[in-house]
């Protein structure tokens, strides 16, 4: 799948800046856009470190077993086959606690170590269906206060930052329950996601 | 609020350190050795991150989010889509800190509080980017067929879109 994507995305790139006579801004996104992946890997490198060493001190003194346990409702419910897994249980809670109190920082390295987690449990050469579902829910958001975007809002002079609120939860919320639904209803079909 | 964005953290980390130091883990030997595994996961990502970052500035150099608008607009104007959500909408999914600088300039133009205004803050804080979320979660275990996860994805941005403009509409002014 992501073949496809990338290989439509630099193509059409291609094509439509030839017609648009910007191929000289496009050779110039090449290199800078290399450039700025190594800057974010390395700014991710650091914040990656940084929270991999936290989680494994609240791995070590159980409390994200603690965590997992407490979440286990609903963790159970969108992760049936992960229900005994007690460490993958507590990586998830980790993460979905990340993004839910808005730490986007500390909710990359905590999911990735939860997807490494569950890929080392799947013999299967496709990724699972409680996978799928956490990628999923992790490009939607559950944040809930947007800090970021109150703090965007008053720069611009908005009166009232936090005056969007309701429309974002009631937004993020029915976007997250179209994703949810859409993963659950593809779980009961036939694929090789079922194996 | 904002106190309470920039209290959470430090709270957190405390409570985290303090919580293992209480139940005798030795904390700064475990911290050093969950960070070793944060190297290999990170340099494990480079090649993956190169690859999206330098596609996502192609598709923002070329034109080729102007031309898709165009194409999208008797689609989105039936909808009752302002034509300057539309590019919002197309460039969430691809580039986090492009729909930010789009987002601030339609602040800029329309002022935070406006409808159009409103529905861009809407947008922008009720999705992530999602070609971001699924490159990098999947990059670190590289599997070949995502299945259904981008369309789960894709059909989540729309809702985000479509509550957005609802919800603003509806809910506000």
């Amino acid at each position: 799948m992501l073949n496809y994507i990338w290989f439509g995305m630099i193509v059409l790139s291609v094509i439509c800046a030839f017609f648009n006579g910007r191929l000289e801004a496009l050779s110039t996104a090449v290199m800078e856009g290399s450039q700025q992946a190594v800057e974010l890997s390395f700014s991710l490198l650091g914040s990656m470190c940084a929270w991999l060493g936290f989680l494994k001190i609240a791995e070590k003194s159980g409390l994200t077993e603690l965590m997992a346990s407490a979440f286990s409702p609903v963790i159970d419910r969108l992760f049936p086959e992960y229900k005994k897994e007690k460490a993958i249980k507590g990586k998830i809670c980790m993460n979905l606690a990340a993004n839910f109190l808005g730490l986007g920082n500390a909710a990359t390295p905590l999911g990735l170590s939860a997807m490494e987690a569950m890929a080392k449990k799947n013999r299967e050469e496709g990724p699972t269906r409680g996978m799928i579902l956490f990628v999923v829910l992790n490009t939607a958001s559950i944040q809930l206060l947007p800090i970021n975007m109150a703090v965007m809002r008053k720069a611009c002079g908005s009166l009232a930052p936090f005056a969007v609120l309701p429309e974002i939860w009631v937004t993020s919320l029915a976007s997250l329950l179209v994703c949810v639904l859409f993963c659950k209803f593809l779980e009961r079909g036939k694929g090789p996601w079922n194996k | 609020m904002e106190q309470i964005g920039a209290a959470a953290l430090p709270a957190i980390l405390g409570a985290i350190l303090l919580f293992g130091f209480c139940r005798g883990v030795p904390v700064f030997d475990t911290f050093l050795m969950g960070a070793k595994e944060g190297v290999a996961s990170a340099i494990k990502l480079l090649p993956t991150l190169i690859g999206l970052v330098l596609a996502v500035t192609m598709v923002r150099e070329s034109g080729l989010l102007e031309l898709l608008c165009e194409a999208a607009a008797p689609v989105t104007e039936a909808l009752g889509i302002s034509p300057e959500i539309v590019p919002l909408a197309l460039l969430r999914p691809i580039s986090g800190s492009g729909s930010s600088a789009y987002t601030m300039s339609l602040f800029h133009t329309f002022g935070p509080d406006s409808e159009t205004g409103k529905i861009a803050s809407v947008l922008s804080a009720s999705t992530e980017t999602t070609f971001y979320a699924i490159t990098v979660y999947f990059g670190v275990c590289r599997y070949k067929k995502l299945y259904y996860t981008v369309p789960a994805a894709l059909l989540g941005d729309m809702a985000a879109v479509v509550g957005s403009v609802l919800t603003v509409r509806w809910m506000g002014l």
